[in-house]
């Protein structure tokens, strides 16, 4: 027992918080701390979206995520197609071509059936419109409270072209940061539905497949340093992590961020700020910048890609930290979240 | 505390007892109690504080406070542009 | 979004960026007492902006941060209950108690909900008959009132379930002990423009008078702020000391006479402790005897529960402005966001927090980079 006082060591926590599943500090804590020291290997410390492995000569691209989302269907998806397009999109941040998923269900006792039915069906049309066939699965039913009505995992393998080499260590100063699309709106969607914090509106989440617009990428330029898809924890982390691993610094400019005026006005309301709100169907490249206009070119031209923007650049001051010129134009640090973003009274 | 962003009221009823009106802040739409503010009306600006009404907007007061500012605005929005062009002279 | 954007206008802020350089010829210190114009100066550096004269200081307006420690424990121990819902603001939930926060309640299966207005706890006790429903109802005299409506509703409706923790804070007796003390080096306020929005700005002419000290209400954006910082330095610069009013579009000076009603009717005025600072007589609000019924600590006996506040502890003198979170020895060595040592370390914009979230590593404004 410790009484709080600033002269005391600080109280480590002996649980799992669910701050540690919120892609911010505390989920770094935690893979730092007890993931990667036990499990410690050279594809794994790399801790891309994907690992990259090499089978009989061949380049393979292998992933997997968990989803338990809340509630479980939701304006523009369900966490039927998040699992499928979640991991899809992993694999194809890495420059694979994604071909088969894994699915594995841990269902709480009591789910209506018809709700697990609409759940597959909607995975099925995701694999469908993503290309991918779900060969191997498995289910599991726990007891009441034992799981928050359905979490599934997906793992995903892909096959890498030749020539693609896309790692978040490979940004250099001067390179260019694009987002393909309006942020925010995925959290938004989900946070309007939930007790205690409703709202009405049109946003319905992004979440969507890559596969297409980040071929039509890679044909247009082989200068792409890496791509990343912000999910939980937004832009801010993922551009915090790709800072981390380059070792380079990384300017975002307020003005150039798409944002939707639903999605501004409920952060305004609730007090959270688009950088941290997550995105699943919308991806962060790091590009050289002299094909920076280019590429957001190609990008528009495609429908996941509309109002795809440059919104900032790779710099060498700062190294590891990721700083956002505002509207008024000072500066200040976009740091990494801690925990989850919580809406905010004060 | 602090929190309370400024809405448009799209319409107003009566709740339990309590008058709420739909409030839009930015193409989103939340209820918010008006109880506080009984001479605000649809198509007036209110200030919302944890789903409450706690003063509504006084344009009149805003505008004239605010073409001073907007002035002072533009006339430094025309320096800023002489200063760069003067720097591209150079 | 109107009412807003315009006051984040880059061209304007400029503007009375200048005229402050203009107008200052001594050092002045300033303080903003709310915490959310703490957190718009630091997400928008301006104090970057102010000539090198002007120092900010940052007050205590932060009504998670003051929250005593043993309100937080009261609520632990309400939601680790089986037969109880403990409902609460988002802001609260990270607040560091004398062992845990909410969210280690939750870890350990209390149920423990966020809501984002108190009638959603309303709405939860009227869902659920057969639990007990208590909402930790915090915040300044801009809270108060929303709070008092969810209590006022529920004995209207007649509510057997629902329960008010509260934890209410008054500014200007904070002002007043801030000013009476030795060591106060403020020279002028900021006084909190949401808070003067219900409670008008009476009590600050108050303040002015006794200790000749100038105050303007002040807006919540960077143009409020601005304006705010000229139009007191122009105040001290001229040797003057008067209320002046830059929130206008949302204060006036008696404030929301019906909110203020409902607070009267709710609430009565009492002794309260504020963490890091102590107890400041006649400061906070609790329920009043027509409301007994409805007040947890003395339905639940959580009035039994009592904690001594550290006395050396430096949140005391950061949430005075008398120190800077960067002079506490663990300001980002032991005391972070993702570990907090106390509140101003947890909530968005408790001076600690907001100080590192946005200052930690000191970038300088413009970094040699073309705008």
């Amino acid at each position: 027992m410790s009484i709080f006082s600033c002269a005391l060591p600080l109280t480590t926590t002996e649980t799992v918080l669910l701050g540690h599943g919120s892609g911010g500090k505390l989920s770094a804590d935690l893979l730092r701390s007890i993931f990667l020291p036990a499990l410690t290997n050279p594809v794994l410390e790399r801790m891309d979206d994907q690992a990259v492995v090499e089978v009989a000569g061949i380049r393979v691209a292998f992933t997997t995520d968990s989803f338990v989302v809340n509630p479980l269907f939701f304006p523009g998806g369900d966490i039927g197609s998040l699992a499928v397009y979640g991991t899809v999109n992993d694999l194809v941040m890495g420059g694979a071509r994604p071909l088969f998923l894994s699915a594995a269900f841990i269902i709480e006792e009591g789910l209506p059936l018809e709700t697990l039915r609409r759940v597959v069906a909607s995975m099925q049309s995701a694999a469908a419109a993503a290309g991918v066939q779900v060969v191997t699965g498995d289910t599991k039913v726990v007891e009441k409270g034992g799981a928050d009505s359905l979490f599934i995992n997906t793992s995903g393998l892909g096959v890498l072209r030749d020539g693609i080499s896309l790692s978040a260590d490979q940004a250099r100063p001067g390179d260019s940061v694009i987002i393909s699309g309006s942020i925010g709106d995925h959290g938004i969607a989900v946070m309007a539905q939930r007790e205690g914090l409703e709202f009405e509106t049109t946003i319905s989440s992004d979440s969507a497949p890559l596969h297409t617009l980040v071929e039509s990428m890679l044909s247009a330029t082989t200068e792409i340093r890496c791509m990343r898809d912000p999910t939980r924890g937004g832009v801010s982390s993922t551009c915090n992590e790709i800072a981390a691993r380059s070792g380079v610094g990384i300017e975002l400019i307020e003005r150039n961020l798409p944002v939707k005026e639903q999605v501004r006005g409920a952060c305004e309301m609730l007090g959270l700020d688009p950088l941290y709100v997550a995105n699943e169907g919308k991806l962060v490249a790091i590009v050289a910048p002299e094909v920076a206009q280019d590429l957001v070119c190609v990008m528009r031209g495609h429908p996941l890609g509309r109002e795809a923007q440059i919104i900032g650049r790779v710099t060498g001051d700062n190294p590891g930290l990721v700083t956002l010129r505002s509207n008024i134009g000072t500066a200040r640090i976009v740091d990494m979240l801690s925990g989850d973003q919580l809406p905010r009274i004060c | 505390m602090c929190l309370a962003i400024p809405g448009k009221i799209l319409n107003a009823q009566l709740d339990n007892g309590v008058r709420v009106g739909r409030v839009e802040f930015g193409g989103i739409v939340r209820s918010a109690c008006l109880d506080f503010v009984p001479e605000a009306l649809p198509g007036d600006y209110v200030m919302v504080h944890v789903g409450f009404a706690i003063s509504r907007v006084d344009a009149a007061e805003a505008e004239r406070t605010y073409k001073v500012l907007e002035e002072m605005g533009l006339l430094e929005a025309e320096l800023a542009t002489l200063r760069a062009s003067e720097t591209e002279g150079e | 979004m109107k009412y807003l954007d315009e006051y984040r206008d880059e061209h304007i802020v400029r503007a009375l960026a200048a005229r402050i350089h203009e107008r200052v010829t001594r050092p002045w210190v300033l303080m903003e007492i709310c915490g959310g114009q703490t957190h718009t100066i630091m997400r928008y550096g301006i104090d970057e902006l102010l000539p090198k004269e002007v120092e900010l200081v940052h007050g205590p307006g932060c009504p998670v941060c003051v929250t005593p420690v043993e309100t937080v424990d009261k609520a632990i121990a309400l939601a680790l209950r089986s037969d109880t819902i403990l409902v609460s603001y988002g802001d609260m939930l990270r607040v560091p108690g004398s062992e845990a926060d909410l969210f280690r309640a939750k870890a350990a299966g209390g149920d423990v909900r966020l809501a984002y207005s108190p009638m959603e706890a309303v709405k939860i006790a009227r869902a659920n008959p057969g639990k007990k429903v208590v909402f930790l109802a915090i915040g300044f005299e801009t809270t108060a009132p929303a709070n008092a409506m969810a209590v006022y509703q529920a004995k209207r409706e007649g509510l057997k379930n629902f329960f008010l923790l509260a934890s209410h804070v008054l500014v200007p007796p904070a002002i007043r002990l801030l000013l009476t003390s030795p060591h106060n080096r403020v020279q002028g306020f900021i006084a909190p423009g949401h808070v003067c929005t219900v409670m008008g700005y009476r009590e600050y002419e108050r303040l002015s008078n006794d200790f000749h000290v100038p105050i303007v209400v002040g807006g919540f954006e960077p143009v409020d702020l601005l304006e705010a910082i000229r139009m007191l330095v122009t105040q001290l610069e001229a040797g003057e000391a008067r209320v002046e009013n830059e929130y206008v579009r949302s204060v006036s000076a008696e404030g929301n006479v019906a909110a203020q009603k409902i607070m009267l009717e709710v609430f009565t005025v009492t002794d309260q402790k504020w963490r890091g600072i102590g107890a400041i007589p006649m400061s906070g609000l609790k329920l009043s005897e027509a409301y007994a019924a409805f007040d947890a600590d003395r339905v639940f006996g959580t009035d039994q529960i009592s904690r001594e506040e550290p006395k050396e502890c430096i949140s005391a003198l950061v949430l005075q402005g008398l120190k800077k979170p960067f002079e506490c020895s663990a300001f980002a060595v032991r005391c972070t966001p993702e570990h907090p040592l106390g509140a101003p370390m947890v909530s968005a914009e408790g001076a600690c927090a907001a100080f590192y979230q946005y200052r930690r590593h000191s970038v300088a404004a413009h970094a040699g980079e073309p705008a």
